[in-house]
């Protein structure tokens, strides 16, 4: 993620723009540092455990039982957010929906600050969102919040998150929560 | 115990090989043949599973040889649309449901499908059209010519664009491979000089004929596939202009920010497989600098030879990609340039306002927009030459 602030006309950011992208295999992205994965995931589970209402906004990649991985992911989640004291709320379906969305309980990437404002939440991340669904809703969370957002994605990252872990499978998903685990008991918590 | 090797193989029977390896690793031998050869000899190892065709000149025989390759059991769909629109909007439809898909078109079939091209970038599909530009009439014109290029530019599509056969080969098979990346995941389009390109024969370099890239995975694709099977296929991708009351103008905004972005994300990828997004050609110290592309830089190239011969050092910076515009690249290039002269086959010269407008504040040489031909005249180096002599002030010995 680059600087907050409009890009050219649009109010909404675009961390390309500012000459930032996604982080090449086996690295992170932490604003627009590239840096080792575990020092992004140490951040990472850092800002979950000291911001305020954490929330995991788990996709349909994770959501549905379309694969074994899908299955082991989901159940990855659950424990991540146990971990991280951390609420769920899915993103279960990208189209908009007739006549709103209730935000105490889903979060749409059409407006995802919604669902920010009304939980007032200080931290999130987006885990089995598809890349585009998941860029469209980083952007306008960036620019409509001061939500701190992590990508934990299974392809390339993006870049329009705070933290952007790429390539994250269930092995590294479980390197998550250890990490977590580990930031958990130094911080007292 | 011995290892034991996976060994993929293709619909076709091709074994399925790594992109770097078809395009940089296995040998090749030199054929000889028109641009629109090349194209079947591409498409032959891209594992291509839908293609749509429409005839209009240049770019008909290109659509009939892909559809030869469908007989042989190279291509899995192939079929007529009923117009351009038909062929843009079909071809839609088959990269939604997970294909990986190729077509053509030419001059103004590109403006008879073009609601469909912002339409494709925005729905995220990696379709390639392979444009064989010949213009935008009227009066009506079978010609070569690039005007229909500065349409394009701002569709959300890549554009790449070949000089010659056998970039144009290559950029088809690179061009899979990195509009294809989950980050990136945006139409391209293969631009090449009609007629110059797909109608003449040239010395092509093509790896073997049973190998090829591997199959497109569209599960890796950054929205879900349609997929009646699969849960996360369960979506349609909704028009949201049918929900557009319940939505925020922020979706709007964002998800064209997005779509740009992901071309800007290409870039990495494309200067891996295409050995980067500019060519040099001439004397590197040479303050008299063409920026050019397709067969305009070829003729750039010839003039640099005839300047030469005037004591006149001269260099030509070919551009590969149009989208994402090379500007560092082209900003490093000019350095030190005195005068850049952008020779173009067409009448408004988009690529001198492109030039212009990447180079604004960074370089203080003077940018000529020519010579510019169009509607069908050729660009002889000799043309060039006089040009380059006029602001020189030398007499111009060559007679056209």
């Amino acid at each position: 993620m680059a600087h907050i602030g409009p890009s050219g006309f649009s109010p909404y950011p675009v961390a390309v723009y500012e000459g930032v992208l996604t982080p090449p295999p086996g690295k992170a992205l932490m604003f627009n540092e590239i840096v080792d994965e575990e020092i992004a995931m140490r951040e990472a589970a850092k800002a979950m455990l000291t911001r305020q209402n954490p929330t995991i906004f788990p996709g349909p990649q994770v959501l549905y039982a379309w694969n074994e991985e899908a299955k082991e992911k989901a159940k990855l989640v659950r424990k991540m957010a146990e971990v991280l004291g951390a609420k769920i709320i899915p993103m279960y379906d990208y189209r908009p929906k007739y006549p709103k969305i209730n935000p105490a309980i889903e979060i749409n990437p059409n407006h995802p600050n919604l669902t920010i404002w009304h939980n007032k939440i200080k931290a999130c991340i987006f885990v089995g969102v598809h890349c585009h669904y998941a860029n469209v809703a980083l952007k306008i969370i960036r620019a409509e919040t001061d939500c701190f957002t992590i990508a934990m994605c299974s392809m390339a990252g993006h870049e329009d998150a705070m933290i952007t872990l790429r390539d994250q499978h269930v092995e590294e998903m479980e390197k998550f929560i250890k990490i977590a685990e580990e930031v958990k008991k130094e911080l007292g918590k | 115990m011995q290892a034991t090797e996976t060994i993929l193989y293709n619909r076709a029977g091709q074994r399925v090989v790594s992109p770097d390896y078809l395009l940089f690793e296995a040998p090749r031998t030199k054929h000889f043949m028109t641009g629109s050869e090349a194209v079947k000899e591409a498409v032959k190892r891209a594992s291509v599973d839908a293609s749509v065709s429409y005839p209009i000149t240049p770019q008909s025989e290109a659509a009939h040889l892909i559809g030869e390759l469908w007989v042989e059991g190279y291509v899995g769909v192939y079929f007529r649309g009923e117009s351009e629109f038909g062929v843009m909007s079909e071809i839609a439809g088959c990269a939604m449901a997970g294909a990986r898909c190729i077509t053509t078109t030419s001059g103004p079939g590109t403006l008879r499908a073009m609601e469909n091209f912002p339409m494709w970038a925005g729905t995220r599909i990696p379709v390639q059209l392979v444009l064989m530009a010949r213009g935008i009439n009227s009066p009506l014109s079978i010609q070569p010519d690039n005007l229909e290029v500065s349409f394009l530019l701002d569709t959300g599509c890549m554009i790449w664009y070949a000089e010659t056969a056998q970039d144009l080969f290559d950029m088809i098979l690179a061009g899979f491979v990195v509009a294809e990346q989950p980050d990136v995941h945006v139409p391209l389009i293969t631009v090449v000089d009609g007629f110059f390109v797909s109608h003449t024969r040239e010395a092509v370099m093509l790896p073997p004929d049973d190998i090829a890239l591997p199959p497109y995975n569209p599960y890796r694709a950054p929205m879900p596939v349609i997929d009646a099977e699969v849960p996360p296929g369960r979506f349609l991708r909704d028009p949201f202009v049918m929900k557009s009351n319940y939505i925020s103008y922020a979706t709007h905004a964002s998800w064209q920010w997005e779509v740009r972005a992901a071309i800007e994300r290409s870039r990495p990828y494309a200067k891996h497989y295409l050995r980067g997004l500019v060519e040099h050609f001439g004397d590197p110290e040479a303050d008299l600098v063409f920026v050019a592309c397709g067969t305009a830089s070829a003729q750039a190239k010839e003039a640099v030879r005839l300047l030469e011969d005037e004591g006149i050092p001269a260099r030509v910076v070919k551009l590969k990609t149009i989208r994402p515009f090379p500007i560092e690249e082209l900003r490093e290039a000019v350095k030190g340039a005195k005068y850049i002269f952008v020779p173009e086959f067409n009448v408004v010269g988009w690529l001198e306002r492109e030039v212009r407008r990447y180079l604004y504040g960074h370089s203080n040489a003077e940018i000529i927009g020519a010579p510019r031909v169009a509607g069908g005249m050729t660009m002889p180096a000799e043309v060039i030459v006089k040009e380059v002599l006029k602001l020189t002030g030398k007499e111009v010995k060559h007679v056209i």
